[in-house]
C-alpha cells in the first residue's frame, strides 16, 4: 500500500464513521493484548507503596520510581537467563538440523510407506508430554547412569577402578540432557515445517540432478540445503521460542539449583510467600527479554512457523 | 543453475556415494575417479533390489532422527503404559511385576480425578471455541484493507511468544484482589457490590473478587487468560484462510447485493473450515498442554477449581511419588490427545494433504 502523503490524505477524506469504527476497534485490541504486558513494565519501576497504592497500569511517579526491583530480579534470574541460553541454543540447532534431514528423506525422495512414518512424526507433534514424563526421569536417572556406570567400568575398569559413576548432580551434566530432551521432542515439529516447504520445491530440478548421477547426499547438500536457508530461519526462531519458553521438561529434568533455568527460577519467584509484584513483574519482564527481543526482530518468522506455512 | 548441474555431475559417481569435494577451490573428486557407470547400469542396480532403492538412498536422512524421536515419544509412551500397570511407587527404581488396571481402576473412584478431568473437558471446549470465534473476528477486521496491518498483527500475537510461566507471573498480578488492573477497574466503577453479589460463591464473606481462588471464577479466570495468548494464533491462521479466498468471491457477493455482514456469514466463513479444523487441533493440544500456566500460577496444588489433568499427573507423580498411578493419568491425557488428533489426521490422509 502507498503512504504517499496524497493517498493519505484522501484516505482520510474518505473515512466513513464504519472505517472510523473499524480502527476504534482495533486500537482496542491492542489494549486488549498489551495490557498485561503494560502493567508488569509499570509495576516493575514502583516501589511496594506506589504499586499497592497507584492504578497498575499508571506509570510510577516521583519517589514511587525505583529500579529496586529491577536489580533483584536481575540477580535471581541472570544465572537461570544463562543455562536457558546454554540448554536451549544447542536443541534449536540439532532439531532444525535433524528435521531439515529427515524432512528430506521423506518428501523429495519417495518411497511407499513412506506416510506411514509422516503420520507418526506429525502425531509426535501433538502427544501430550505428561505421557512421556515418568519415562524420561527413569531413563536419564537411572536406566542411563545405570548403564553407563557397567559400561564404563567394564571396558576402562583398569583407568576408573571400577569407582566411575555417572555424575547425575553436576549442573551442566542435567542441562545436557534437558538439550537432548528438547531436540528429541523438537524433532517432529521441525520436520513438518520443512516438510510443506520442501513439497513446494519443483521436482524438476532434482529430477535433473538425479539423472545425473547425483547421490542423495549431493542432491541435499548442493539443492536443498541453500533452498532452505529461509525456512531455516523460521524453524530456528519458533524452536529456539518453544524451547526457552518451557517449564515442564526442566522441573522433572533439572534439580541442582545452580542449573536452573529461567522459567524455573522465575516459577519460584513468583510461587513465593510474599508477593512482591514490583519484584515478581520484573523477573517476568527479564525472563521474557530473548524471546521479546527475538519476536521483535523476526516477528514475520514467527508467525510464519505458528502458522506452519512457508 | 548449470553449474550447479555440472557440479553435480561430475559429483556423483554410479555408485551413488557421498561426495568428497574440496570446498576451497570446488574442484571436484568423484570417488570411484573417472567413473564409467551411466545411469542405465544404476537402473539396473534399482531393479535387481529387493527392497525399494528410494526407500535404501533416503534412510541415511531420516532413519536417525527418526528413531531418536521415536524413542523419546512412542518408546516413552509404551513404557509409561507398562509403567501404568504396575504398582511402582516411592524412592527407588521400578519393579516390572504384578501387571493389572488396578492404577485405572483407581482413578474411577478418585473424586479428584474426576474433577481433575471435568475441568481438563470445559478448559478443552470452552477455550478453543471462544479462542476460534475471537481469532476469526480479529482476522476479518485486519483483512479490511488496513493501514499498519503488519504492526496491528504483529501485537496480537505478541502474547504467544511468551512463555507461560512470564504470562501467568503478569495475568496473577492482573488477578490480583487488592490492587490489581480488574479489581481497581471494578472498583474504580463502583461496580464491586454487585460483581461480589453475583459471583460470591455460597459460604465465602469475602467483599473483594477472589479470581483465582472462588470456585466461581477460577477456571474462567484461566480460559480468559489463555484466549489472550492465543486467540492470535488463530488470527493468524485465518488470516492466511481469507488470503486465499479468490477476491472474485467478494465481488459476486456485493454485486448480488449482500451486505457484508450476510457476505461474511454465507460466502465467506463456509469456506475457512480448513483453517478453523487445524486451528482448533492445535488450540485443543495447547490447552492439554496448560500446565505450565496453571503450576507458574498456583503451584503443583492449584484447588479442585483449577486442576486439570496435566496438573494432577505431574502432582501425583512427582510431589506423591505415585510414579504408575500418575502413569495411568498420563495415558488417560494421551489417549484425550489421540481423539483429538486422531480423525484429524485420518482426514488428511483421505484428502491426500499428507
Amino acid at each position: 500500500m502507498s503512504t504517499g502523503t496524497r493517498d493519505y490524505v484522501e484516505e482520510l477524506r474518505d473515512m466513513d464513521n464504519s472505517r472510523i469504527g473499524l480502527y476504534a476497534v482495533l486500537l482496542f485490541g491492542i489494549v486488549f493484548y498489551l495490557f498485561p504486558v503494560e502493567t508488569a513494565v509499570m509495576t516493575m519501576f514502583k516501589t511496594q507503596g506506589e504499586f499497592a497504592r497507584t492504578l497498575p497500569f499508571a506509570p510510577p511517579s516521583g519517589d514511587g520510581f525505583t529500579l529496586s526491583a529491577l536489580a533483584t530480579a536481575w540477580n535471581t534470574l541472570r544465572p537461570g537467563l544463562l543455562n536457558s541460553l546454554l540448554m536451549a541454543i544447542p536443541a534449536t540447532i540439532m532439531s532444525a538440523l535433524l528435521g531439515s534431514l529427515t524432512a528430506y528423506g521423506l518428501t523429495t525422495i519417495s518411497w511407499r510407506g513412506q506416510v506411514g512414518v509422516v503420520v507418526l512424526i506429525i502425531a509426535g507433534i501433538f502427544i501430550p508430554y505428561q505421557a512421556v514424563l515418568v519415562p524420561l526421569a527413569q531413563f536419564w536417572y537411572q536406566i542411563l547412569p545405570g548403564l553407563l556406570n557397567g559400561f564404563v567400568n567394564t571396558v576402562f575398569g583398569f583407568v576408573t577402578g571400577g569407582n566411575w559413576t555417572y555424575p547425575s548432580r553436576n549442573g551442566y551434566v542435567q542441562l545436557m540432557q534437558l538439550s537432548i530432551t528438547h531436540a528429541a521432542y523438537g524433532i517432529p515439529i521441525c520436520t513438518l515445517l520443512f516438510r510443506s516447504y520442501y513439497q513446494a520445491i519443483s521436482d524438476e530440478m532434482i529430477e535433473a540432478a538425479r539423472l545425473d548421477g547425483a547421490s542423495a547426499f549431493s542432491i541435499y547438500r548442493n539443492i536443498i540445503l541453500p533452498l532452505s536457508l529461509p525456512m531455516f530461519a523460521v524453524t530456528l526462531i519458533y524452536q529456539f521460542t518453544q524451547v526457552y519458553n518451557d517449564l515442564l521438561f526442566a522441573l522433572v529434568l533439572v534439580n541442582e539449583p545452580a542449573a536452573q533455568v529461567a522459567t524455573q527460577r522465575l516459577a519460584a519467584l513468583t510461587g513465593g510467600v510474599v508477593q512482591s509484584f514490583n519484584t515478581t513483574m520484573a523477573g517476568a519482564i527479564v525472563a521474557a527479554f530473548p524471546t521479546l527481543l527475538v519476536y521483535i526482530v523476526f516477528g514475520e518468522q514467527f508467525a510464519k512457523g505458528v502458522a506452519g506455512e512457508n | 543453475m548449470r553449474e550447479i548441474l555440472s557440479r553435480l555431475r561430475a559429483a556423483g559417481g554410479g555408485l551413488r556415494s557421498a561426495i568428497s569435494r574440496d570446498e576451497s577451490n570446488g574442484d571436484q573428486l568423484a570417488t570411484d575417479g573417472g567413473t564409467t557407470v551411466t545411469t542405465a547400469g544404476d537402473d539396473t542396480l534399482r531393479k535387481s533390489l529387493p527392497v525399494e532403492w528410494e526407500l535404501v538412498e533416503s534412510a541415511p536422512f531420516w532413519l536417525p532422527p527418526v528413531l531418536l524421536a521415536g524413542f523419546f515419544v512412542y518408546g516413552a509412551i509404551a513404557w509409561n503404559f507398562l509403567l501404568s500397570l504396575t504398582d511402582y511407587n516411592g524412592l527407588g527404581g521400578a519393579t516390572y511385576a504384578n501387571f493389572d488396571f488396578s492404577m485405572y481402576a483407581r482413578m474411577l473412584n478418585d473424586g479428584a480425578f474426576w474433577h481433575a478431568a471435568q475441568n481438563t473437558v470445559v478448559l478443552l471446549v470452552v477455550f478453543t471455541v471462544l479462542c476460534l470465534a475471537l481469532g476469526l473476528l480479529v482476522a476479518i477486521l485486519i483483512d479490511q484493507n488496513i493501514r499498519f496491518e503488519n504492526s496491528f498483527r504483529t501485537i496480537y500475537l505478541l502474547p504467544m511468544s511468551l512463555s507461560f510461566v512470564v504470562t501467568a507471573t503478569m495475568w496473577a498480578w492482573v488477578y490480583n484482589a487488592r490492587s490489581g488492573v480488574f479489581n481497581q477497574l471494578i472498583r474504580l466503577f463502583n461496580l464491586e457490590g454487585l460483581l461480589v453479589g453475583l459471583l460470591r460463591p455460597a459460604g465465602v464473606n469475602a467483599e473483594v473478587i477472589q479470581w483465582l481462588s472462588w470456585n466461581t471464577t477460577a477456571l474462567a479466570a484461566v480460559i480468559f487468560a489463555l484466549i489472550w495468548q492465543f486467540s492470535g494464533y488463530a488470527m493468524v491462521v485465518f488470516l492466511a484462510g481469507l488470503r486465499a479466498i479468490p477476491q472474485a468471491h467478494y465481488e459476486a457477493a456485493r454485486v448480488d447485493g449482500a451486505t457484508t455482514v450476510r457476505m461474511y456469514m454465507r460466502v465467506i466463513i463456509p469456506q475457512l473450515r480448513a483453517s478453523a479444523v487445524s486451528a482448533s487441533v492445535v488450540l485443543m493440544v495447547f490447552a492439554l498442554k496448560a500446565f505450565d500456566f496453571i503450576y507458574a500460577l498456583r503451584g503443583s496444588q492449584p484447588g479442585a477449581n483449577m486442576d486439570i489433568l496435566a496438573t494432577m499427573m505431574y502432582r501425583v507423580a512427582f510431589d506423591s511419588l505415585q510414579w504408575a498411578y500418575g502413569s495411568a493419568i498420563a495415558i488417560v491425557l494421551f489417549v484425550l490427545a489421540l481423539l483429538v488428533i486422531g480423525p484429524y489426521l485420518y482426514s488428511e490422509y483421505r484428502r491426500g494433504e499428507l
